[in-house]
C-alpha cells in the first residue's frame, strides 16, 4: 500500500473540516493508581475513589513531599514473559500489559492486516527511569563493568514503543514523542496522521511511571509538588488551596484504526478523534499562555463550535497560576461556567505523559456511558477560577457527544483533543 | 500538496562548529574521532569518541547557562541561532505558524550521569539526598526541555515537540516537522536533533553489548562502515538544526533554498531491541514508500547517505535493503556513511545526515566514506572510499536504522525538481 | 581449581534473561543450543557480562560467540579459570 494512497473520504463534521480519514478508537488498555484495567479503572473513577496515597515503592520519609499515586497489585509476571523480564523496567511492563488489554479490547489481530499496515507511537517523560537509576548505581559504585548490557536500551524515551512493536509484529510506521504531559495526546496526533498517510492502526498514547528515588529528586527540586500528608486534600485542581501537584505512574494505550477499516472488520468504536492541536507558550515573562489558542483550533479542526462541546477534561495543574490560566482559557472560549469541567486525575495525580491519554480514555468512557466523571477532593472552584466543575459525584442527565481534552506539559507545551461519539 | 524546502542551516559537530567547517570536514575525508577528553575513560572497553570542540563561554552562554543547560542543549541552541540567522527569517517568524521538533535519543544523558554521581555520592545511596540535586534537574528528567529552549530562542508558539526514536530520531524529528507543515499545522518548523552522550554510562552500556569499536590504539580510521576490518561504530555528539518552510511561504520572501524534502517514510523491524536481520526487508520498505511519496523512480537517486555506523550487523543490514529497494540502481550510485568521519551521535546524526545530503545537493558533491581500504566481500557497493566526489547531485536518498527496530527514510531533491504539485 | 558447572550457567542465564516457556533448563541441555533454548546474543553478552565479573576470567568475543552450546561454553570457561590458575 502506497505512501501516496492518501485516501480521502468525507468527513462528516462541520464546514470547517477538510476531507480526510477519519481515526476511531476501537480498544482502551489502562494502569491507573485507583485501578489495574479500563473496567477497574472505570468502575473506581465513578466511584471517586482516591488512588492517591503515601508511596510504598522506597523509603520517601526524608523528603518534603511523600504522597503519588501507585498502581496498585501489578504483578509483572503475570502480564510480561519471563525472557523479557531482565530487560524491562517498570514502565514497559506496563506499557506491555496495556497495550495488551487494549489489542484485546480492539478484538484486532495485527497478523490480519495489510504488511507494515500497523505502527504504534507512543509518548514517554522520562523513559524507563528507575532501571537507569540501577544502573546508574552500579556505574558510579562499582564501575562500567557492572553495567548492563539492557541499558543499551531499556532506559530509552523509545523502549516502550519498541517492544510493543516487536511483541505484536507492528511493522508500519512508528514514533515517540516527549512533551511531558502533553505527550498523550501529541501521540495520538501523530498516529491520527499516520493513519492519514496510510496505515491502518496504532497503538498510541503513553504511560509513565519513574516512582523511584531519582524521579522523585527530580520532581522534589521542580518544587512544585503538593507538601500536604494528606491523601485527599493534596491534589486540589482548581481550588483556592490548591498547594501542588502529586505526581503518579500510569496510562492509556489506545487502539485507533482508520474508521473505514474499522468498520470493515466490524470493530466496536467508542468514538474518533475528531480534532487536535498544539501550541506552544512564550516565555513566561511575556505572559502569554496559549493553552486557550490549542483548544479553539482544535475545535476548528474537529469543525465544531464551543457550544457543541458537551465536556471538558481539565490539563488540572493543581498549582494556583496554572489553574487560574486555565480557567480563563476555557471562560474565554465557552463563557464562564458555560461547559461542565472536570479532572479525574484528581483521583491519580498527574501522570505525565500518561495523564493525558488517560484523560481521552475518561472522555470516551463519558460517552460511551453518557456519564460525566467527578474531579474529587477540591470542595468548590476558586472565585478565579469561574468553571462549573463537576465535584464530588459523577454527572448524568446531559447529553454527551462530543468531549474537549486539554493537556499541559512542564515548559510550555499545550496540547488540546476533541473526541466525539 | 504543500511542499518544504531547507532554508536555513545550523551545525555543532566533531570537527567544527559551524555548517562551514562541519562542511570542510566531510569533504576533506578528516576524521574527528579521537581518545576521549571529556571524562577519564580508562575503565572503558571502547575509549574513544567523536568529541565537538565546544567552548560554552566562547559560544555566549553565561556560566549559569553553561550550568544550567544541558550540554546537548547548549549544542541545540548554537546550531538553531545558526540555522534561524542563515534562513534570514529570524525578526520576521511569526510565531503561531512556527513550530519546533528536536530529535534526540538519550536527552540530557550527561546531565543525568553527571547529577547522578553527586547526588548519589558515587552510587553509595539509593534513597538519594535531594539536598544535593540541582533546582533545574526536572529539565533533564523530561528532555522536552531541550525542545522549549530552542523554541523560545525561536520565538515559535506552535506546535513543538522532542521526537525520540533512538538512533533515527534525528532523521524522524525531520520528517515530523515535514508532516505538520504539509498538513497545514505551520509554515516554517526549526527541525532537527542533538545529542551529546559522550558520557560514562553511555559508554559502559555499549561495551556491555560490544558495539562500539575498541580500537583505542588508532582513533583516527576506528570508524570502518563497510570496510571489512570494522568492529564497531564510534560514539560522537554534535547537533544539527534546519529551518524548514512551505515552498511558497520560501519563494514569496525569496528565500536561498537548499533542497527540498520531497519524501519521508518510516517502517519498522518489529524483530528485536538491538539485532538485526540481514535481508533489510524494512528499511528496504520505508525507501521505496519515501520515493513513492516524492513521485521518483529508484534510479532517480543520485547519492546515498546511509546509515553505515560500522558494526558488522548494520552495514549488511543497509547494503540489503539498498539492493532490495533500488534493484540494479544500487550498484550504479555512490554510497557513504559520514559517521566514519564524526562518528555516530545516536540521535542527532540523522539530521547531521539530513544537512550533509541537502550540502551534497547544493554543491553537487558526495562525501567519501572515510577510512575504507577493503570492503567486506558482503558489502559489494560504491561506497565512495576516502575521496570526495564531484557529480551532479540532484537527488539523494538518507536513512537512518535505530535501537527499538526503526527504519526510516527520507528523499531530499535539488529545488526546482521533486514531486509535482 | 572451581569448575564452572552446568548449574552455575543456569543460575546466570535465568537472572541474566529469564527463560523460554517450554525449556527446562534443569533438563539435559548441555548440547542444545542457546539459540534452541531462546536465548540470543543479547542473553549471552549479559550472561557472559557476569561470569567474566563474578568469576574473574576474561572471555575472547569471538570464542564467546563460536560457543553454540551449555557444553561448549563450559569448556571455554572452564579453559579461562585453569589459564588463570596456572598463570
Amino acid at each position: 500500500m502506497s505512501a501516496t494512497s492518501a485516501l480521502d473520504r468525507p468527513h462528516e463534521d462541520g464546514p470547517g473540516a477538510t476531507r480526510r480519514p477519519q481515526a476511531v478508537v476501537t480498544g482502551i488498555g489502562v494502569a491507573a493508581p485507583n485501578g489495574f484495567g479500563a473496567r477497574a479503572w472505570w468502575d473506581a473513577v465513578l466511584r471517586g475513589e482516591n488512588g492517591i496515597g503515601p508511596l510504598t515503592c522506597f523509603d520517601a520519609s526524608g523528603y518534603p513531599a511523600q504522597l503519588a499515586g501507585e498502581v496498585p497489585g501489578f504483578v509483572p509476571e503475570d502480564h510480561v514473559r519471563s525472557r523479557l523480564m531482565a530487560q524491562t523496567d517498570r514502565v514497559t511492563r506496563l506499557s506491555l500489559a496495556v497495550a495488551k488489554e487494549a489489542l484485546d479490547d480492539a478484538g484486532a489481530d495485527p497478523a490480519e492486516l495489510p504488511e507494515y499496515a500497523a505502527g504504534v507511537v507512543t509518548s514517554s517523560s522520562a523513559g524507563g527511569f528507575e532501571f537507569g537509576q540501577r544502573e546508574l548505581q552500579a556505574l558510579w559504585s562499582q564501575g562500567g563493568q557492572y553495567v548492563s548490557a539492557y541499558q543499551s536500551f531499556a532506559w530509552f524515551y523509545a523502549v516502550n514503543t519498541g517492544q510493543i512493536s516487536i511483541l505484536h509484529g507492528l511493522r508500519g510506521a512508528s514514533g515517540v514523542l516527549v512533551t511531558e504531559q502533553a505527550g498523550g495526546l501529541d501521540a495520538v496526533a501523530q498516529a491520527r496522521r499516520q493513519l492519514r498517510k496510510g496505515s491502518s492502526l496504532v497503538v498510541t498514547g503513553g504511560v509513565d511511571s519513574a516512582l523511584c528515588p531519582w524521579g522523585w529528586v527530580a520532581h522534589v527540586a521542580e518544587g512544585r509538588m503538593s507538601a500536604s500528608e494528606d491523601p485527599d486534600r493534596a491534589f486540589l485542581p482548581f481550588s483556592a488551596s490548591a498547594c501542588g501537584y502529586v505526581p503518579g505512574e500510569g496510562g492509556a494505550l489506545l487502539v485507533l484504526e482508520d474508521a473505514e477499516a474499522a468498520r470493515a472488520r466490524g470493530a466496536r468504536v467508542y468514538g474518533s478523534v475528531a480534532g487536535y492541536a498544539a501550541t506552544f507558550d512564550p516565555s513566561p515573562e511575556s505572559g502569554g499562555c496559549r493553552l486557550g489558542a490549542a483548544a479553539a483550533l482544535a475545535l476548528a479542526d474537529a469543525g465544531v463550535r464551543p457550544d457543541q462541546v458537551d465536556v471538558v477534561f481539565a490539563d488540572a495543574a493543581g498549582e494556583r497560576e496554572a489553574d487560574r490560566a486555565e480557567a480563563r482559557a476555557i471562560s474565554e472560549l465557552f463563557g464562564e461556567r458555560g461547559v461542565p469541567v472536570t479532572a479525574p486525575k484528581s483521583m491519580t495525580g498527574r501522570l505525565s505523559a500518561g495523564g493525558s491519554s488517560l484523560d481521552l480514555a475518561a472522555a470516551l468512557f463519558s460517552l460511551r456511558d453518557q456519564v460525566i466523571p467527578p474531579t474529587i477532593g477540591t470542595e468548590r472552584p476558586a472565585e478565579d477560577c469561574p468553571l462549573d466543575l463537576v465535584i464530588g459525584t459523577p454527572r448524568t442527565g446531559v447529553e454527551l457527544r462530543t468531549a474537549l481534552v486539554l493537556a499541559r506539559g512542564r515548559g510550555g507545551f499545550n496540547a488540546a483533543a476533541v473526541v466525539r461519539a | 500538496m504543500r511542499r518544504v524546502v531547507i532554508t536555513g542551516i545550523g551545525v555543532v559537530a566533531p570537527g567544527g562548529v559551524g555548517t562551514k567547517e562541519f562542511w570542510s570536514v566531510l569533504t576533506s575525508g578528516r576524521t574527528a574521532t579521537r581518545g576521549i577528553t571529556l571524562f577519564d575513560p580508562a575503565q572503558f572497553r571502547s575509549r574513544i569518541a567523536a568529541e565537538a570542540d565546544f567552548d560554552p563561554a566562547a559560544q555566549g552562554f553565561t556560566p549559569a547557562e553553561a550550568a544550567r543547560l544541558d550540554r546537548a542543549t547548549q549544542f541545540a541552541l548554537v546550531s538553531a541561532r545558526e540555522a534561524l540567522a542563515d534562513s534570514g527569517l529570524a525578526a520576521e517568524l511569526d510565531p503561531l505558524r512556527t513550530g519546533v521538533t528536536l530529535g534526540s535519543a538519550v536527552g540530557c544523558t550527561t546531565g543525568l550521569d553527571a547529577q547522578y554521581a553527586q547526588v548519589s555520592r558515587n552510587g553509595a545511596d539509593w534513597v538519594l539526598d535531594h539536598t544535593r540535586a540541582v533546582r533545574h534537574l526536572f529539565d533533564y528528567f523530561v528532555p522536552s526541555s531541550m525542545a522549549a529552549e530552542v523554541a523560545r530562542l525561536a520565538g515559535a508558539q506552535g506546535p513543538v515537540s522532542l521526537v525520540s526514536t533512538g538512533c533515527t530520531s534525528g532523521l524522524d524529528s525531520v520528517g515530523h516537522a515535514v508532516e505538520l507543515i504539509r498538513e497545514g499545522s505551520a509554515d516554517v518548523m526549526i527541525t532537527g536533533a542533538t545529542e551529546a552522550p559522550i558520557s560514562p554510562i553511555t559508554v559502559a552500556c555499549f561495551d556491555a553489548i560490544k558495539a562500539t569499536s575498541p580500537r583505542n590504539d588508532e582513533p583516527e580510521t576506528a570508524s570502518r562502515p563497510f570496510d571489512r576490518t570494522r568492529n564497531g561504530f564510534v560514539l560522537g555528539e554534535g547537533s544539527a538544526v534546519l529551518v524548514i518552510e512551505e515552498l511558497e511561504h520560501a519563494r514569496r520572501r525569496g528565500a536561498q533554498v537548499y533542497a527540498e524534502i520531497s519524501g519521508f517514510a518510516s517502517r519498522s523491524n518489529a524483530y528485536h531491541m538491538t539485532g538485526l536481520r540481514p535481508d533489510g526487508v524494512e528499511m528496504a520498505e520505508a525507501i521505496t514508500a519515501a520515493l513513492d511519496e516524492a513521485r521518483l523512480n529508484p534510479d532517480a537517486v543520485d547519492y546515498i547517505n546511509a546509515h553505515g555506523s560500522g558494526t558488522k550487523q548494520n552495514d549488511r543490514h543497509e547494503t540489503a535493503a539498498f539492493k532490495r529497494s533500488l534493484g540494479q540502481h544500487a550498484y550504479e550510485v555512490p554510497v557513504s556513511s559520514i559517521k566514519s568521519m564524526i562518528g555516530h551521535s545516536l540521535g542527532a546524526i540523522g539530521s547531521l545526515e539530513v544537512v550533509a545530503s541537502a550540502l551534497a545537493i547544493a554543491h553537487n558533491t558526495v562525501p567519501p566514506t572515510a577510512n575504507l581500504h577493503e570492503a567486506d566481500p558482503a558489502c559489494d557497493l560504491d561506497y565512495t572510499p576516502l575521496v570526495a566526489r564531484e557529480q551532479q547531485t540532484d537527488t539523494v536518498l538518507t536513512v537512518g536504522s535505530g535501537f527499538g527496530g526503526f527504519q526510516s527514510a527520507m528523499i531530499l531533491t535539488r529545488p526546482h525538481l521533486g514531486a509535482a504539485a | 581449581m572451581t569448575r564452572f558447572e552446568l548449574t552455575d550457567l543456569t543460575v546466570l542465564l535465568r537472572e541474566s534473561a529469564g527463560e523460554n516457556e517450554g525449556v527446562d533448563l534443569d533438563g539435559d541441555i548441555q548440547d542444545v543450543s542457546f539459540a534452541g533454548l531462546g536465548y540470543d546474543s543479547l542473553a549471552m553478552l549479559q550472561t557472559t557480562g557476569r561470569v567474566e565479573r563474578e568469576w574473574g576470567v576474561l572471555l575472547d568475543d569471538e570464542a564467546v560467540f563460536e560457543a553454540e552450546t551449555p557444553r561448549q561454553y563450559l569448556e571455554l570457561v572452564n579453559r579461562a579459570l585453569s589459564e588463570r590458575t596456572a598463570a
